[in-house]
């Protein structure tokens, strides 16, 4: 359990500043997640909290306390690397007690909270076992065990479902929202560049572009409220439908964003008209991309359960009223 | 290994095109072979038979032809005496090659040792990172590139006893309070052997190493680093165990090289029974002593005492030439 507090951070790697003033507040217990494409800084900023990486300005406290200075291993955190970084040569077991022993931890701990760990995760049976004997899966999952045998009150997870299969991902994705559920009382910070995984796993999420903080909030209020358009193409999928030109001025803007589930096929007044360019049917549901005429990429429109349209079909296309999202040149959000 | 190991599985289901594949390969890697295996035949091979053959005759450099066969009286033979005494000669009971054995031992030792613990402490060295370390990884590569002939020369005269810069300089220090004959003496000819030898291989050594620590991934640390795992711990507890396969053939190549040592002696301190060792004194006979036959002998036993050990060492080391168990 740690309340984090993150004031006017930044990070240079000699001239290039990487994280540039982030000022940020994670909530004792919370399932924080930092997302945003690739060289935005996330990874950067937790491994600034780990302590792998020296703050170059700012202040990082952990429950009121200035860490900026304290060891890694004294921040009582715990960390998940996107290639496991187990020891190779150790058992799954040595693996997990090795922080432990070293600390001078009694045999019977040592062995009782492994084994709760490993019985956490399922992989009891694998304890003997050499990493390389395992799969991805079973690995990464190891290596949760290992942060898990730390007892810390902050787990920071770098990106730990990228080196599995979709599979894999999906079902490891569940084992870290049911561990965090299972541990509510332990901050947990996690870093992916896949925002399905960010609106799922998350309690807030921290969008993060070139070194900034660009939004905080629930999914749900990044989804619904996106501050900047860069929040609002980022977060979605399939991603938001952006149009400017001479169908945003008619809105009064510069540009228009709009969901793929707000445009329906009808033809009505202030209807857009194309023609179909591809459509996609997943079973559950259908996506249309239609090209209305303008440059830039086709619309997409989703309908829910199977239809089929050919290409090169005439279609007529309309947003649901009220559910347009209207940027300003500046790509901030205009007003109702 | 590999053929079989994937061919393996496969065989049972689709038995005929992957046999014809399995075929191709084995037919391909015999054909890459070939030369390899008659150039080593050639240049090995035949000379290491003529060697054990020669070793069983009575040659001489003068007459390597008209040899006789003669058994193993080269090794040991024996005769008894009209008093009753039997007497016994040759190889096995040659105090000179015994004394030759027991220097190339202590050598190979002594220098693989400390060039091994001085190679890994460069090698940690040279994986930090820091400015101009690709030039300094560079030139401690020097001593290597030097051929031995030449370094050895070098240190021959800085190691003089009358003109050296070595006696010249611990006079000056006050480390010594007159000048010695570093190779010439028998108590220091072997420690100068010993030091020119760690001078120059231990570069080798090095690089072998930190080939091996670059293998070892560097999110490792980190782990060990929240682990809050004290850096001589990890050392001893992650980075030994890890480079532990590259570490044991280096110290095979080394300890090869070591047993048959012969330029850096010959150069540096001719003719002292404390530093000759087995190629020295096999040469001698060979060579200056007109005693093909029984050069041939020692060649030979040299041959086989180099095979034991490493094969000693392979097994008791479990060396692995396969990359590891990584």
């Amino acid at each position: 359990m740690a309340h984090i507090e993150l004031k006017n951070i930044r990070k240079s790697f000699g001239l290039v500043d990487v994280i540039k003033g982030v000022d940020l507040e994670i909530f004792s217990g919370e399932f924080m997640v930092f997302v945003g494409p690739s060289g935005c800084g996330k990874s950067t900023l937790l491994r600034l909290m780990a302590g792998l990486e020296d703050i170059t300005s700012g202040e990082m406290s952990f429950d009121g306390t200035l860490v900026n200075a304290l060891a890694p291993s004294r921040r009582g955190i715990a960390m998940v690397f996107q290639s496991y970084a187990l020891y190779p040569h150790m058992t799954v077991y040595e693996n997990m007690a090795f922080g432990m022993q070293l600390a001078k931890s009694s045999k019977e701990a040592i062995q009782e909270r492994v084994e709760k760990a490993a019985e956490l995760l399922q992989i009891t049976p694998y304890l003997s076992r050499l990493p390389k004997q395992l799969s991805g899966g079973q690995r990464q999952r190891v290596a949760i065990g290992r942060a898990i045998v730390r007892d810390p009150k902050v787990f920071l997870f770098d990106e730990p479902l990228s080196n599995l299969d979709a599979a894999l991902r999906v079902a490891t994705r569940l084992e870290i929202a049911k561990l965090h559920h299972a541990m509510n009382s332990a901050t947990m910070v996690y870093v992916t560049h896949d925002q399905v995984e960010a609106m799922t796993l998350a309690d807030r999420i921290c969008v993060l572009r070139d070194g900034l903080v660009e939004q905080v909030g629930t999914p749900l209020e990044l989804y619904e409220n996106p501050q900047s358009l860069f929040v609002a193409g980022f977060i979605g999928s399939p991603k938001m439908n952006f149009l400017n030109g001479e169908i945003a001025s008619k809105f009064g803007a510069n540009t228009i964003g709009i969901r793929s589930e707000h445009i329906e096929i009808a033809d009505r007044d202030g209807s857009w008209k194309g023609k179909v360019v591809h459509s996609e049917s997943l079973g559950s549901d259908s996506f249309v991309y239609v090209d209305i005429g303008m440059s830039g990429d086709p619309v997409i429109v989703r309908q829910e359960g199977t239809r089929h349209h050919n290409p090169d079909d005439a279609i007529s296309i309309a947003p649901i009223p009220g559910k347009i999202y209207r940027f300003d040149a500046a790509g901030k959000p205009l007003k109702h | 290994m590999t053929v079989e190991a994937t061919a393996g599985p496969a065989v049972r289901t689709q038995p005929k095109i992957e046999s014809e594949l399995l075929r191709s390969r084995v037919g391909a890697a015999m054909w890459f072979l070939l030369p390899m295996l008659a150039a080593l035949a050639v240049v090995a091979g035949w000379p290491l038979l003529r060697t054990i053959y020669f070793s069983l005759t009575n040659a001489s450099l003068t007459d390597l032809y008209g040899a006789d066969f003669i058994g193993f009286k080269n090794y040991l033979s024996w005769t008894t005496l009209k008093s009753g005494r039997t007497v016994f000669s040759g190889l096995l009971v040659d105090p000179t090659w015994w004394n030759a054995v027991w220097n190339t031992l202590r050598f190979a030792v002594l220098s693989v040792t400390l060039e091994t613990i001085l190679g890994m402490i460069v090698a940690l060295v040279l994986n930090a990172e820091f400015k101009g370390r690709g030039i300094v990884r560079a030139a401690i590569l020097i001593p290597w590139a030097i051929p031995t002939i030449v370094s050895a020369k070098m240190w021959s005269w800085m190691l003089n006893d009358q003109f050296g810069i070595i006696n010249d300089l611990f006079l000056k220090l006050g480390l010594i309070s007159q000048k010695i004959a570093w190779t010439a003496q028998a108590d220091t000819a072997m420690t100068a052997v010993l030091v020119v030898d760690i001078w120059k291989t231990t570069p080798f050594m090095a690089l072998l190493i930190l080939a091996g620590l670059q293998m070892i991934p560097k999110d490792i640390y980190e782990a060990a680093e929240i682990d809050g795992v004290h850096p001589v711990k990890v050392f001893f507890r992650v980075t030994l165990p890890l480079v532990r396969p590259a570490l044991m053939v280096a110290v095979i190549f080394r300890l090869l090289d070591a047993m048959r040592i012969f330029d850096l002696i010959y150069v540096l301190t001719p003719n002292s029974s404390a530093t000759k060792t087995m190629s020295v004194v096999s040469r001698e006979n060979l060579f200056d002593f007109d005693k093909f036959a029984y050069g041939s002998a020692q060649s030979t036993l040299l041959f086989l005492l180099i095979a034991v050990m490493t094969a000693l060492y392979i097994w008791l080391g479990k060396v692995r030439f396969d990359g590891g168990d990584r």
